[in-house]
């Protein structure tokens, strides 16, 4: 599984890094991006669920 | 509550005021109505015509349509953008960025978006846990407490304060400038008020002045120190930016925490799960910023133009009710019920597109530590039935005062 951060949708609500911390990080001006190129952790699929169903502007997606 | 200048209201679908008592006391039902007797957008001639929006989709529209809607006038005020005196038109506006357009909103922006970063905001942890055990040590052995005035309006005061550089013991007058710019828009422009602005501009230039000679490690420092575009920021735009983060930090946070305690006062079993389980409390606050969202803000229509069947005229007033986006059964299961451990949940509390709240991560970080703390402090409480719970009016919406009985203190 992988997760994409779509940084032209990101504002930097925070959610995804709030929420899945081992999958998401910020950058100084509190916009999103996926860590390890975006490869989930066998264990951590839930979590990287998680974030996109919490992402106010649709800017998270998963390919499986 | 007095009613705005307007009188009462006829027709909620073609007169609304989202200024008076009686909208603050009844919006869900009131969006509710008007949705199922088929008007989606509502629209009213008062304070120069406004249109409310009342589904996601809609409100989401908007949000992203900078092209054809202005944030000039984030506030719905009883002049239009255009008839206000010394204007700072778009796209700075009065107060930047929340009141700027592209091109100018971005840089703004970008200045202010480090110091509220989340990894700049999560150490004021500590700070904020102090100040809330400080106002709860400060209540005594009271059996009966006024969370909103006793404890929510104090959390936000104190940290922007402190963040900015202003004297954290003028907490009081600052309160007083916000209910003055937020509350009072349908209330007559007396001389009285005016002077009451007047009095707010003056404090605020003598502090600016004053870090001019004494620069410091604060925010308003920051701002007299920053450049756009190679150049510094004009003494307006640094001013209203210091009070975009006064007014805009403190009442809207302070209405989170506040309806936050409401629901937990009223509801048991919810309070409860959380005393029990204080690791749901972030989730949970997530679902009272869905379902209590605070801020409604507003838009200028730049251009005749057409809107899902309805003709808006250039000028125009377009409120963004973030709480009736909240609220959408299409866009959220069970829209109306509160589910503390609501797994999906995209709501809009602070905002969609390009203005979502620069201080969402403070605001969080606020209304998480000061549950935490009271349900901490205070496992069981409940509303006073001998006494009324009072909401604000206006575009910012939550509870002024908080009668509350401990039952219970740890």
């Amino acid at each position: 599984m992988r997760v994409r951060v779509d940084p032209s949708k990101c504002q930097g609500h925070n959610r995804c890094y709030a929420l899945a911390p081992e999958l998401f990080d910020v950058d100084d001006l509190g916009n999103a991006f996926e860590l390890n190129d975006g490869v989930v952790p066998v264990g951590l699929e839930d979590k990287a669920r998680l974030a996109l169903a919490n992402c106010p502007e649709f800017a998270i997606s998963i390919e499986e | 509550m007095a009613e705005t200048v307007f009188g009462p209201v006829t027709d909620w679908a073609t007169d609304f005021d989202h200024g008076s008592p009686a909208y603050a006391a009844d919006m869900h039902k009131i969006w509710d109505d008007l949705k199922t007797s088929g008007c989606p957008i509502a629209h009213t001639d008062r304070y120069g015509g406004v249109w409310l929006p009342l589904t996601h989709e809609m409100v989401h529209e908007i949000a992203y349509d900078t092209d054809h809607f202005s944030s000039e006038g984030p506030v719905v005020g009883q002049l239009k953008p255009s008839e206000v005196p010394d204007r700072i038109g778009a796209p700075i506006g009065p107060v930047p960025p929340i009141s700027s357009d592209p091109p100018f909103h971005a840089e703004a922006r970008r200045l202010l978006l480090p110091a509220f970063s989340p990894k700049k905001i999560d150490p004021w942890r500590e700070e904020v846990i102090e100040i809330c055990n400080k106002l709860i040590d400060d209540m005594g052995d009271a059996d009966h407490i006024d969370a909103a005035l006793q404890y929510s309006q104090h959390i936000p005061v104190m940290v922007i304060a402190r963040m900015l550089g202003l004297p954290v013991e003028d907490g009081d007058r600052f309160r007083g400038w916000v209910n003055l710019v937020l509350s009072g828009i349908g209330e007559e422009r007396t001389e009285e008020r005016m002077a009451k602005f007047e009095e707010f501009n003056q404090y605020l230039a003598y502090h600016v002045n004053d870090h001019m000679e004494n620069p410091r490690e604060d925010l308003i420092s920051f701002l007299l120190n920053a450049e756009i575009m190679g150049q510094k920021l004009s003494l307006e735009h640094t001013v209203g930016t210091v009070i975009l983060l006064l007014i805009a930090g403190i009442d809207t946070t302070w209405s989170g925490i506040g309806s936050s305690l409401w629901h937990l006062a009223s509801n048991s079993v919810d309070r409860r799960r959380l005393v029990e389980n204080p690791d749901m409390i972030p989730a949970a606050i997530e679902e009272f910023l869905r379902a209590y969202a605070p801020v409604t803000m507003a838009r200028v229509v730049k251009e005749d133009m057409e809107f899902h069947g309805v003709q808006m005229k250039q000028e125009d007033w377009v409120l963004l009710p973030f709480p009736a986006a909240n609220r959408d059964d299409k866009q959220f299961a069970n829209a109306h019920e509160v589910v503390i451990d609501r797994e999906e949940n995209r709501h809009a509390a602070f905002g969609l597109g390009i203005h979502r709240c620069l201080g969402s991560n403070l605001a969080r970080l606020e209304m998480n530590v000061a549950i935490e703390v009271f349900l901490k402090r205070f496992p069981d409480f409940s509303v006073d039935p001998n006494e009324m719970v009072t909401w604000s009016t206006g575009q910012v919406r939550g509870p002024r005062s908080l009668p509350f009985v401990v039952n219970a203190r740890a």
